[in-house]
């Protein structure tokens, strides 16, 4: 990665991406519209693949199996301009019966203004497979607008367990589009962390599991800060087909500084013994923002055990008082509770990699 | 120099007057009880003393000699006054031991000295540290992570509202001898609220005094009052009771 320009490298880390590569077991960029770096760890050769999705296909014919097999091509416009046209986008192949102890990392970069970038990824996770993936979203600082439409397709075979997380990191200007979908086939997990802790113009999506194997279990948990002007419209969906199939679902959402968030979730239990939670809570910091939480719970067998609770409000000035009496002053009280909700050991994390999100989350408070 | 002197306070909350024309010193180095029944304004009188913002507050406050009317909770904790709630909060994602390292002014990386381990363990707390605070604990547990909050915060006044309500038996019990040890070692001061008085069974107080109809009624001997409350409820005792009408 010595060769990767400074200035990127630099925004890369904020964002996650872990120059040290002993402490990852692949890493892959994308800059712009091409493939900058894609290598793995010696101790994961033969193990693990990952690749630009173009190589991939032209290396594997098989993977035109796998493509728009989840997410539909004509969806919407967004979709339709990623099937007509792609930059690349990250392939990744965990082995069978392969545990990746390291995280994989992967980064899309946006570095070029007006620069509409377009990717579709690619993530297998052969029959008994275990790994952790980190993948960072960054529009570059120094420029000014871009557009990000990212289609990204699961697949969690038997078995498998994939714990995914993204952090996105974009700005004011940018406007955001990812179109994801999991399937998971019996005992298979998946986990989908997200983050958005930046402002942005315009996020919204709404990423889909598609529980269909016996016991297979799909998590997500989103942490989202919306700030200066940021509409953020993010939601989660579980379809639970499979018997004994499970799904969580934990949300924080944090506004200021005339911010809109949508939060949605939505969990169908298409099998009677299928069981869902979801829990959604939401932070107002001013009144010049917004919250809106939005579940759903859609139940089409009888037995199908489906829950959710929802609480939005403002910050507790009984808490603030508290802290204050414990001799923090009201910002540092208010720090310290926001810091506390964007509580990270919801999402299941290794350790270093949670530390390694907490230290993102700690720089989000130290900017503001 | 007194501890706490508290002129002609007058407590507004949603512009109805709760306290009016109170009159109150401590003098220092010892365990004071405030009884009173129930909403005749305990919880308003701690507030105004440590500065809770949402109260209207007129009349004068001094802590050892500086007019604290005017300053934030905050800086009223800095000074060295410190309370333990009757109902603390819960706040999910902030652990027990993150609020008791502020307690001890240690940074959330800080790790605890074998000392503090100790009196962690005193507390019966150990199990509860990397616990989200408050949540899903029982009465006696919240109470001793007050208490050792306070312990931790080596104030010089501990203000307690109602540390034996809600509690059980042995947990009252080490609060209250922790507490008398800590106000020993340290020459530093309490002022108890307590509406039924359980605490005093497990601590050595030497004054007392009544908050009844916006006033305060002061008394040498706070087990004897204790006694007449018991028996006759609050009305009778302040008629019965020989008054200590300058205070303490």
């Amino acid at each position: 990665m010595t060769k990767i320009p400074h200035q990127i490298l630099k925004e890369a880390y904020k964002a996650g991406v872990e120059s040290d590569e002993k402490t990852r077991s692949g890493t892959f960029m994308h800059i712009d519209q091409s493939t900058l770096y894609s290598k793995i760890n010696d101790a994961y050769k033969d193990k693990i693949e990952i690749m630009d999705t173009k190589e991939a296909l032209h290396k594997h014919p098989w993977l035109e199996d796998y493509r728009w097999k989840l997410i539909d091509e004509d969806k919407d416009e967004f979709t339709k301009k990623v099937a007509n046209e792609f930059s690349g986008g990250y392939f990744i192949r965990i082995l069978p019966n392969i545990e990746v102890i390291l995280p994989l990392q992967s980064c899309l970069m946006i570095t070029k203004n007006n620069l509409e970038q377009r990717v579709h990824n690619i993530i297998i996770a052969e029959e008994g497979s275990k790994a952790h993936l980190i993948t960072s979203c960054i529009q570059h600082p120094l420029i000014e607008s871009s557009t990000h439409i990212g289609i990204s397709e699961f697949y969690i075979e038997k078995g498998a367990k994939l714990n995914f997380t993204m952090i996105h990191n974009w700005k004011e200007k940018t406007l955001v589009r990812p179109r994801s979908a999991a399937i998971i086939e019996d005992y298979g997990e998946f986990v989908s962390n997200y983050l958005c802790l930046r402002p942005v113009r315009d996020s919204q999506m709404y990423p889909t599991a598609l529980c269909n194997g016996k016991y297979s279990k799909a998590s997500f948990n989103t942490i989202l800060f919306g700030q200066r002007q940021s509409l953020v419209d993010v939601g989660s969906k579980a379809i639970l087909n499979g018997k004994g199939s499970r799904t969580e679902m934990v949300s924080r959402a944090i506004a200021r500084k005339g911010s809109k968030i949508y939060v949605r979730g939505r969990i169908e239990g298409n099998h009677q013994e299928s069981k869902g939670h979801l829990e959604c809570k939401g932070l107002l910091l001013d009144s010049e923002s917004y919250i809106h939480a939005i579940p759903e719970l859609v139940a089409r067998k009888e037995g199908a055990e489906l829950s959710h609770e929802a609480a939005v409000g403002r910050i507790s000035e009984k808490e603030i008082t508290y802290l204050m009496t414990r001799r923090l002053n009201e910002e540092e009280a208010v720090s310290m509770i926001i810091r506390g909700f964007m509580d990270t050991s919801i999402m299941g994390l290794p350790k270093d990699l949670n530390k390694e999100i907490n230290r993102i989350i700690d720089l989000t408070a130290e900017a503001h | 120099m007194n501890l706490l002197e508290i002129e002609n306070l007058q407590v507004k909350v949603k512009d109805q007057t709760i306290l009016k024309d109170i009159n109150l010193t401590l003098r220092g180095e010892e365990v004071y009880v405030l009884f009173g029944p129930n909403g005749s304004g305990k919880t308003t009188l701690i507030n105004a003393i440590i500065g809770i913002p949402s109260q209207k507050v007129s009349g004068k406050i001094k802590f050892m000699g500086e007019d604290i009317t005017k300053k934030t909770v905050d800086e009223r904790a800095k000074l060295g006054i410190s309370v333990g709630f009757q109902n603390p909060p819960e706040i999910a994602g902030i652990k027990l031991a993150d609020v008791l390292k502020l307690c001890l002014n240690k940074s959330p990386k800080d790790e605890f000295s074998n000392e503090e381990k100790q009196q962690i363990k005193a507390f019966n707390l150990t199990g509860f540290l990397n616990r989200d605070f408050n949540v899903d604990f029982s009465g006696g547990e919240r109470k001793r992570a007050e208490i050792l909050q306070m312990m931790f915060l080596k104030s010089k006044l501990l203000i307690l509202d109602e540390p034996d309500s809600g509690v059980d038996i042995e947990s009252l019990k080490l609060v209250g001898h922790e507490i008398q040890r800590y106000i020993e070692e340290t020459k530093s001061s309490a002022l108890i609220v307590t509406h039924q008085g359980g605490i005093l069974e497990f601590l050595d107080a030497k004054h007392a005094c009544v908050l009844l109809e916006s006033k305060i009624h002061c008394f040498p001997e706070p087990k004897k009052i204790l006694k007449t409350l018991k028996t006759k409820g609050y009305k009778e005792c302040i008629e019965c009771q020989e008054r200590v009408t300058e205070g303490w």
